[in-house]
């Protein structure tokens, strides 16, 4: 099987980036888990706060790999034309990869103060924020490599034919590359910090990133089930519609109790209760085009993946958010254990499984097949359900924690303080950390599904073959 | 969904959708920036405050401390630790860490001056006064 551009080829380096990077994401997990029951693990060399740094960075890191790589393999297909240049895409690989490594050395290597003060932080303020830790001349390159980034992929779309996928993949990247200006935005007063904070935030991961995570779907969910483009794109429109009609006012969500005025909790609390809905279209969608499909897709792993992916973003960001997304539970949960496993189901259930899915799609054909050997899709099948299971249990022992949590702390009469009520979680914390355990296999043998010798296969277009679920 | 729904009509109700919602936020945004100024209190935002801000951000305090419910939750909320600690006691627990008892979390020692420490103090009472709509549910946070 060849590919029907050569410039989609530059997609596969990204790919390969964002599975490392992805490793390493599991790894300071890993750490983070085990200092929560044994907290001076690791401590001084790597304290919680580095790993933590690491653990996020890389996690979203990894994700934009996933989507640049996903945006040069499916854009030159949809647009029917080259890539307007390969080389660029070449190149801004090596200086986000470069930039991301410089950045994870400077978190392990030195105080994060001193880092602050060697990247010139004092000339703009921007460090020391949840997820935008990164020192300035990080954030400087995340912006002068999105533009390029757009640039290439724009002119590519400019050139050649413009589907509704390739389009709203546009949309989606420009979003992300415009809403992440607010990094540089810090002014002294928190609750102004905070509020605009919100817009690279939950503008991102509750924003524009669906919009990103919808066209990759639907690009991936065209090619396997072969369903009227008319059809799929349509669902698209619908879903996103629903995502930013819901999404864009939920930001009010974060706005309950950061100083923000309290009519915020009337306009978080609904438009956020309906932000479950476009994940739950995004199901069905993927269900419909799979049993309307018209042809039997050799890739049986990738469908899984699409499958996998509607299920547990629907779960993860649309159940476990509806959870505590109403303002008289958040006043109960607001930064607590329930926040964190709600953050773990949702980034896994949409963002890391919808770039798995299209590198379980792409990567056989960039390596010049139409589908991995039975043997390898069996591995990347395993890996599916081990690290898909293990999330579950992870958000599970998660939200058992944080419920516990919210009792003891916030709800009795007679409230115990933080680090008390941390010592009677161990139980599930050591769970969780076992899951995570099962997590890193199921990663381990994802990577091996990659090397698992091929046998010699002949599958023909039209023969049965046992569907992927 | 059924043939009279075209694909057009789905993409013009998405920008309809998308730019009325973008206008409402930003309509609530203007008045939410409008109305700031009583719930957050800035003409108490002194020179200290600000410099404490910059302290808890080039520390990565929020690496492991909520603060207003966002952040790390592997230690305690600092979003009202001023009143529930007081300033004396604040400065003297981030003197004496990291405690170094054998398990338990460990905070690092960040080596503040007296000035450093008062900056920091002065950031954490100037957030403990801002309107959270009575949040955190008790003092401990």
């Amino acid at each position: 099987m060849q590919l029907h551009y050569q410039s989609q080829a530059v997609a596969k380096p990204y790919f390969i980036a964002a599975i490392a990077l992805f490793v390493g994401q599991i790894l300071f997990g890993l750490i983070l888990g085990l200092q929560y029951v044994i907290g001076d693990f690791l401590f001084p060399a790597i304290p919680f706060n580095v790993a933590r740094m690491v653990h996020t960075n890389l996690l979203i890191v990894w994700l934009l790999f996933g989507f640049m790589g996903a945006a040069y393999y499916l854009v030159p297909e949809e647009t029917e034309t080259e890539l307007h240049s390969p080389l660029l895409a070449h190149v801004l690989f090596w200086i986000f990869l470069i930039a991301g490594a410089l950045t994870v050395v400077g978190y392990l290597a030195v105080p994060y103060a001193t880092l602050a003060e060697m990247t010139g932080n004092d000339i703009l303020q921007t460090m020391g924020r949840e997820f935008l830790e990164q020192p300035l001349p990080t954030k400087l390159g995340i912006v002068v490599v999105a533009l390029a980034f757009l640039y290439n992929i724009g002119m590519t779309i400019l050139k050649g034919r413009k589907t509704a996928i390739s389009m709203i993949l546009l949309m989606g990247l420009v979003g992300l590359a415009v809403l992440f200006l607010f990094a540089f935005y810090n002014p002294s007063n928190l609750v102004k910090d905070k509020y605009f904070w919100w817009w690279v935030v939950h503008l991102w991961v509750e924003g524009v990133w669906e919009l990103i995570l919808g066209a990759i779907l639907g690009f991936v969910l065209l090619k396997i089930t072969g369903v009227d483009r008319e059809v799929i794109e349509k669902w698209l429109y619908v879903i996103i519609t629903l995502t930013l009609v819901s999404g864009i006012i939920g930001t009010g969500h974060h706005y309950y109790w950061i100083g923000a005025p309290g009519y915020w909790q009337w306009w978080g609390s609904i438009f956020s209760a309906l932000e479950p809905i476009p994940f739950f279209a995004m199901t069905v969608f993927c269900f419909n085009m799979v049993n309307r499909r018209r042809r039997q897709h050799p890739n049986k792993a990738a469908t899984l993946w699409a499958l996998g992916t509607g299920v547990m973003a629907f779960l993860g960001a649309g159940v476990w958010g509806f959870l505590h997304t109403l303002a008289p539970i958040n006043y109960y949960t607001h930064g607590s254990q329930i926040t964190a496993a709600h953050g773990h189901m949702a980034f896994y259930g949409a963002y890391a499984m919808v770039v798995m899915t299209i590198i379980s799609y792409a990567m056989p054909i960039l390596r010049g097949r139409e589908a991995n050997s039975e043997r390898a899709q069996v591995l990347e099948m395993w890996s599916f359900w081990l690290m898909t299971v293990s999330m579950v249990f992870i958000t599970l022992f998660l939200t058992a924690a944080g419920i516990l949590q919210v009792w003891l702390q916030r709800v009795i009469p007679n409230p115990q303080a933080f680090m008390q009520v941390q010592d009677q979680l161990a139980l599930f914390y050591w769970m969780r950390w076992l899951s995570g355990i099962v997590f890193f296999i199921g990663l381990v043998v994802y990577i091996y599904s990659f090397f698992a010798k091929d046998k010699p296969q002949t599958v023909e277009v039209g023969t049965a073959q046992p569907v992927a679920t | 969904m059924s043939a009279f729904f075209t694909k057009s009509m789905a993409r013009n109700v998405f920008y309809g959708g998308t730019l009325f919602s973008v206008l409402l936020f930003l309509a609530l945004t203007f008045h939410t920036t409008w109305k700031l100024p009583q719930r957050d209190h800035r003409e108490n935002l002194t020179p200290e405050v600000a410099r404490g801000k910059h302290l808890w951000e080039t520390r990565n305090c929020v690496g492991c401390h909520t603060i207003l419910g966002e952040g790390a939750y592997f230690a305690p909320e600092l979003g009202n630790v001023y009143k529930r600690r007081g300033a004396a006691f604040i400065k003297v627990w981030i003197q004496a860490q990291p405690t170094k008892v054998p398990g338990r979390r460990q905070m690092p020692q960040f080596h503040f001056t007296d000035q450093q420490l008062d900056d920091l103090v002065a950031f954490l009472k100037w957030t403990s006064e801002i309107d959270t709509e009575n949040w955190p549910p008790n003092i401990e946070g």
